[in-house]
């Protein structure tokens, strides 16, 4: 980050709404990102990752806030005139072209010579591993092809900023966790810098360097995946990322009084949470930090045990909210259904967050 | 067991014979397979069998003596002193036919892609509306519109008058320009409607995709969006210009004298002239050039691998 590379600064987008009411897409969003990042923006949809995304590819105009790319003003120029592409979530690839010629179109508008273009179509193709593709029709290749062909037409460009708009949502989840090691690869490889969009969090986290989480128009979180993780700012992103039981307590001498009447120490809290002297306060618990303990904090019945081959989640209700926790599937005792547990959490990672 | 066994079997035969839910019976469609081949075969059957008779010396009709006379006389011209000489006239109607059709075609082309990737590019329910004004036209008789189009383009008429005002002179009804107006206008419909069907479908994502590989917007239109409304370019063109090729309506009411296309010339002969023969042999060879469209048509969008409606 010594150097400033791409950076969006104040934008905002506002959608009119057919009820005649408007939706602030981008609420003035500002963040940078740096040369060689794999930089994910994370949110539900309608969230504005894909309009911020869009905005950078140059198919969508920003109502205010700039987008600074090596120092140049990118927001206003066409996207003709920009050093980016997108590889599209419905790819996007012309029917009536070639795999090749596909790859070659935009070249071709780059004016770049043709022994030059078929070397790089050739190039690109190996890159995504579909060599001796270049003569089939996209409708002749599977989606998950069709994926790796949008990446190289977009990559033989060679730009400064790849952007990803949901690339590998319309494929099965084993393809997906092959095409994120591919991704991966690549921007290792090329050292371009990825903007990927996706909806996912757990792309998100096995992928990115860094992850924004938007909701609503807004940078909610911005930072790497173990601190989106292991340190969400709110319960909205220690809700979004991962799963996450958030129990409401209340502030009491010796700590926060939870559901069922026991106390949790705060000397039992991370380290880094808030603790106001008074009033409610919200919990999050990440299921695997719950353990079953002979005295723990929170009480319960067993409602259902679910086996899931590599843990067990355990749906224990206390008093009228649910807990889940999930334990290790081997070497562990199983609570039974209907029996009384109570639970611990681990390692003081339990902490409080703004609701 | 069986019992039990045999009944189902009993149950799938009978089945077989019951459509499957969603699918017409094909007995439905014999009717109107019948009446077609009744109402178009038979007629051309008359129009070919009458090409080949002779004209009776008085009155109307056929005489069934068989004769290729109709045909000889479509290029031949029988001179008084028994000499033969190449007739000219009726291949120099045909031109004009197929002209006025190519400038039809080309001009309604030019106007409808534009106006058909308008409509496909409005919302949902827009685009219904403007669709119905598209086809509004149809709901009135063509004669009536034809009329009004005379109305419109006549010397006295609001065009004439507003040039008028600025002493500019205006004079094209009874005249080529006059006919070839009136095909635009009948035939625009149907140049644009099968181009909004192929436009309707068009993914704009992939111009997007164009936009973002570098494409400047000509570029995008001409390398994407023009191949992918093909085959509806295609099909307006077999649309406009084969009905064009017959038309007769527009060079009567509008055309005048002047300007024969080649279906007046047909009409002449089964009433006017009161030749029969003749008029079947010029409309077997209208037929003929016809088909021979149809068939160019479809092969160059065969090799283009396009699927093309309505051909």
């Amino acid at each position: 980050m010594s150097e400033k590379f791409l950076e969006i600064r104040n934008i905002v987008k506002v959608y009119p709404t057919p009820e005649g009411g408007e939706v602030r897409a981008l609420d003035d969003v500002s963040l940078d990102i740096a040369a060689g990042e794999f930089f994910i923006l994370l949110g539900p949809s309608g969230c504005g990752k894909t309009t911020l995304l869009r905005s950078i590819a140059g198919l969508e105009y920003p109502d205010s806030g700039e987008i600074v790319l090596l120092g140049d003003r990118i927001d206003d120029k066409p996207p003709y005139e920009r050093p980016v592409n997108t590889v599209f979530q419905s790819y996007a690839l012309f029917p009536h072209m070639t795999v090749g010629e596909n790859i070659a179109f935009g070249l071709e508008m780059e004016k770049i010579e043709k022994d030059e273009v078929a070397k790089r179509v050739v190039e690109a193709l190996a890159q995504v591993k579909l060599s001796g593709y270049e003569n089939r029709l996209p409708s002749q290749i599977s989606g998950g092809q069709q994926q790796r062909v949008a990446l190289a037409r977009a990559l033989a460009k060679k730009p400064k900023v790849l952007l990803l708009d949901e690339p590998l949502s319309a494929l099965d989840l084993k393809l997906r966790r092959g095409m994120q090691v591919e991704l991966k690869r690549l921007q290792r490889e090329t050292g371009i810098t990825f903007v990927f969009v996706t909806h996912d969090q757990e792309e998100a986290m096995s992928m990115g360097d860094r992850i924004a989480v938007f909701s609503e128009g807004k940078i909610i979180q911005l930072d790497t995946p173990v601190n989106v993780y292991r340190r969400p700012v709110n319960a909205y992103v220690a809700d979004f990322i991962g799963e996450t039981n958030l129990i409401e307590g209340t502030i009491v001498a010796s700590g926060i009084s939870l559901p069922g009447g026991n106390i949790l120490p705060t000397n039992q809290l991370a380290e880094d949470s808030v603790v106001p002297n008074s009033g409610k306060v919200t919990v999050a618990i990440r299921p695997e930090d719950l353990v079953i303990a002979n005295d723990g904090i929170i009480g319960g019945t067993v409602r259902d045990v679910i086996f899931t081959g590599d843990s067990v989640r355990v749906y224990v209700t206390v008093g009228d909210i649910e807990v889940i926790a999930s334990l290790a599937s081997y070497g562990t005792a199983i609570p039974a259904q209907g029996s009384h547990v109570t639970l611990n959490p681990e390692n003081r990672a339990a902490r409080t967050v703004a609701s | 067991m069986t019992a039990t066994t045999s009944t189902p079997k009993s149950d799938s035969k009978q089945r077989e014979h019951r459509a499957r839910p969603g699918q017409a019976s094909p007995k439905l469609a014999y009717l109107p397979i019948i009446f077609l081949a009744f109402a178009i075969g038979v007629p051309l059957l008359i129009i070919v069998i009458y090409s080949f008779l002779e004209k009776p010396s008085q009155g109307t009709g056929v005489k069934w003596v068989f004769t290729t006379e109709n045909y000889k006389a479509l290029f031949i011209q029988q001179k008084l002193d028994g000499t033969t000489a190449l007739d000219t006239r009726y291949i120099k109607v045909l031109w004009t036919s197929f002209t006025y059709s190519l400038i039809t075609t080309i001009v309604t082309l030019i106007l409808s892609v534009p106006v058909a990737m308008w409509i496909a590019t409005r919302d949902a329910r827009k685009r219904n509306l403007l669709v119905a004004l598209v086809t509004l036209p149809f709901w009135i008789s063509i004669l009536i519109r034809t009329y009004g189009m005379r109305q419109i383009i006549a010397d006295e008429g609001p065009i004439g008058k507003f040039l008028g005002i600025f002493n500019i002179e205006w004079s094209i009804l009874y005249a080529p320009p006059a006919t070839i107006l009136g095909l635009i206008y009948v035939f625009l419909p149907f140049m644009i409607l099968p181009i909004y069907a192929s436009a309707e479908r068009f993914d704009f994502r992939l111009a997007e995709a164009a936009y973002d590989l570098g494409a400047k917007k000509m570029t995008v239109v001409r390398k994407i969006i023009l191949p992918s409304i093909r085959p509806g370019i295609i099909s307006g063109i077999a649309l406009v210009f084969i009905p064009a090729l017959g038309s007769f309506l527009q060079s009567d009411m509008l055309g005048g004298g002047k300007t024969n296309m080649v279906a007046n010339v047909i009409a002449n002969n089964f009433q006017q002239a009161r030749n029969w023969p003749f008029g079947s042999a010029l409309a077997v060879l209208l037929i003929v050039l016809t088909l021979l469209f149809v068939l160019i048509i479809q092969g160059i969008s065969q090799r283009r691998g396009d699927k093309v409606e309505l051909v």
